[in-house]
């Protein structure tokens, strides 16, 4: 095969590698080498404030010993943390796509004013995460927020709800609002898929007699199918990872504690460096394999098709 | 199958209007080819028709049934877009079959059906390939088949031959007649093809600026063109124009002469020219001479010619073939 190269082809090979170089060495420093400290720590003792440390093998993940079994894997605070993050990232995406959906097919349409709206729905997800979740904690607080008020006024509840501190509801409101702060992204993700619809198709359908419902889930759903399974892996990435809302809204309480959370509180309020990188590590192999599984889903589909 | 009626047809869009007040008579199982240059509106008609476009003022009766406010499904047309508009995501066959099956036909005779459309567009080895995966024609023969399994009343087609080659745009036309004499079924067919127009038409509708210019047959548009606009847009190359007072006419503002109707001398004749430009096509030679105060003047002689750029050459147009039209554009009887 090299021989059969041409020069032009091994000229234009050398400068491709020349451009990708800067981005292959910031790629190594940023990314690969953390990574890999990371993974390395997650065998050893390391505390914070401590430059001495040991191998201590598997010990952080999972250690059986006489009667009693450590590590993360044995701690049930990490299997609810795990718990709760699925359970955040499965519900939170659901909604938000099926939110997101409704909302890019209104703002698909033509009304006056749709520019404006258009812009507009954007602002909560143009605000900082740290930000709006501050402004939500305010707005959810038992004592003085106003949700508790408007209800109560609306003689909804009976009395105030400490809806971040409550272990019943404070997982509702974290999901409330990321939802609240992630539609607009689906939603601009799905109207820019929408857009690119061929408008004949539709057109076609109203001789044929197809009613818009029918159309929506025989026509349009497959249509964007592709773009939408796009926008739900990016998002369920970010949520799996879910840390800054959680973290501001429920304070870490350990009744939403999620992996990222716990890897937080591992490494900086109880400073084992060890622990703490273990459990990043998990989160890391927990992305990979939904990353991979769903990267080959989507392959196979392709193929089919 | 039916008629279809258009009775002071206007359509605005907000205080913009684009047709003008269109009356127009298709008679039963008639091929009507509406033509006219980009924009003038004939595409807004055939969409009226479907009831894809609200109309602003008038009525459309189909079979006698006035449907100005029934859905494009219950006016019981078909129409072919220019554009195929085949759902990119189904087989040959569910596009064929979408509206059956929504409509709650039973599943034999649906099948029938589809088996039936494809072996009339030769389309049966194709059923379970997507659109993506046909050629530009195979896609406008399922866009057919998809209007055949309606048993529609009216076919309509908006332009179905412009995303086509050349060679292949003069195959589907043979087809398109033999599947309106197999069919019998009233179409209208949108084109701003003037040749497909006078190949394929029973009568043609001639439109321009949103307003009919004329109706007729074919040969009638070509012999007897009722205005500038009809005698310039029928007929290739382009019918010629002199002022007639160049020529000392009185009696008309323009006369008209068709670039198959002037016989060429090299001795003698009414108007004298130079070629400037011969165009060899074998079966015909197109002369285009200059004039100099009648212009320029296009000629069309039958089989091969010898004569060439810079060739004097003397003209007489057949003169029972000259149109005359008064200061308005308007014909004047001959």
């Amino acid at each position: 095969m090299a021989a059969a190269q041409s020069e032009l082809t091994r000229a234009r090979a050398r400068s491709a590698w020349l451009f990708l170089a800067p981005m292959l060495v910031v790629l190594a420093l940023t990314a690969a080498w953390p990574l890999a400290r990371t993974i390395f720590f997650s065998f050893t003792d390391d505390k914070l404030g401590d430059a001495s440390y040991h191998f201590v093998g598997f010990d952080n993940y999972f250690v059986q010993g006489d009667g009693y079994t450590d590590g993360i894997l044995a701690d049930p605070l990490w299997l609810s943390a795990v718990w709760h993050t699925v359970w955040f990232a499965v519900v939170s995406v659901a909604l938000e796509t099926a939110l997101g959906l409704v909302v890019a097919l209104v703002l698909n349409s033509d009304f006056r004013g749709r520019a404006l709206v258009r812009t507009a729905i954007l602002v909560p997800w143009a605000i900082p995460t740290v930000v709006s979740s501050k402004m939500w904690a305010w707005m959810l607080n038992d004592q003085l927020g106003i949700v508790n008020d408007m209800l109560q006024r609306a003689h909804l509840i009976s009395g105030p709800v400490a809806w971040t501190a409550n272990p019943s509801v404070s997982m509702i409101s974290v999901i409330f609002v990321d939802v609240w702060k992630t539609t607009p992204f689906m939603a601009l993700m799905i109207l820019a898929a929408l857009q690119l619809l061929p408008t004949d198709c539709y057109e076609a359908g109203r001789i044929d007699g197809v009613s818009p419902v029918k159309m929506f889930f025989k026509v349009t759903l497959p249509l964007i199918w592709p773009a939408l399974i796009v926008a739900i892996v990016f998002r369920a990435l970010d949520a799996l990872r879910v840390f800054d809302l959680i973290y501001l809204l429920t304070s870490g309480s350990n009744d939403t504690i999620s992996m990222s959370v716990y890897a937080q509180q591992q490494l900086v309020q109880f400073q084992k460096v060890g622990v703490g990188s273990a459990a990043s590590t998990l989160l890391f192999i927990v992305l990979a394999i939904f990353t991979a599984g769903t990267l080959l889903l989507t392959r196979s589909k392709n193929a089919e098709a | 199958m039916a008629n279809v009626q258009l009775r002071g047809i206007r359509k605005a869009y907000g205080s913009f209007e684009t047709i003008h007040g269109v009356d127009l008579d298709i008679v039963d199982r008639d091929f009507v080819v509406l033509v006219g240059p980009s924009g003038c509106g004939k595409s807004t008609i055939l969409r009226l028709i479907a009831g894809l476009e609200d109309i602003t003022a008038g009525d459309m009766f189909i079979d006698g049934k006035r449907v100005n406010a029934d859905p494009p499904s219950k006016r019981g047309i078909a129409m072919v877009f220019q554009s195929y508009a085949l759902y990119p995501h189904m087989s040959v066959r569910d596009n064929i079959s979408f509206g059956l099956d929504l409509a709650k036909v039973p599943k034999e005779r649906i099948a029938a059906k589809v088996a039936e459309a494809a072996r009339q567009l030769e389309l049966t080895p194709l059923l379970d390939r997507l659109p993506r995966q046909l050629s530009g024609g195979q896609r406008q023969r399922v866009a057919i088949g998809r209007a055949i399994v309606r048993d529609p009343k009216v076919f309509l087609f908006d332009e179905p031959l412009s995303n086509l080659d050349a060679g292949l745009r003069v195959q589907t036309r043979l087809e398109l007649a033999k599947l309106h004499r197999d069919m019998k079924a009233t179409t209208v067919y949108v084109t701003h093809d003037q040749v497909e127009a006078m190949t394929l038409a029973d009568r043609i509708v001639v439109i321009n600026a949103g307003q009919i210019e004329q109706i007729g047959t074919p040969m009638e548009l070509y012999n007897r063109p009722a205005n500038l606009f009809v005698a310039g847009f029928i007929g290739s190359p382009r019918m010629n124009f002199i002022e007639a007072a160049r020529i000392g006419e009185t009696s008309c503002a323009t006369i008209g002469v068709r670039p198959e109707h002037i016989n060429v001398s090299a001795e003698s004749g009414r108007w004298q020219g130079t070629v400037i430009h011969a165009e060899h096509l074998g079966a015909d030679t197109n002369l285009y001479l200059d004039c100099g105060d009648k212009g320029l003047l296009t000629v069309r002689l039958f089989g091969e010619q010898r004569y060439g750029t810079g060739d004097v050459l003397h003209l007489s147009p057949v003169e029972d073939a000259v149109h005359r039209f008064n200061a308005e554009g308007r014909a004047i009887g001959r």
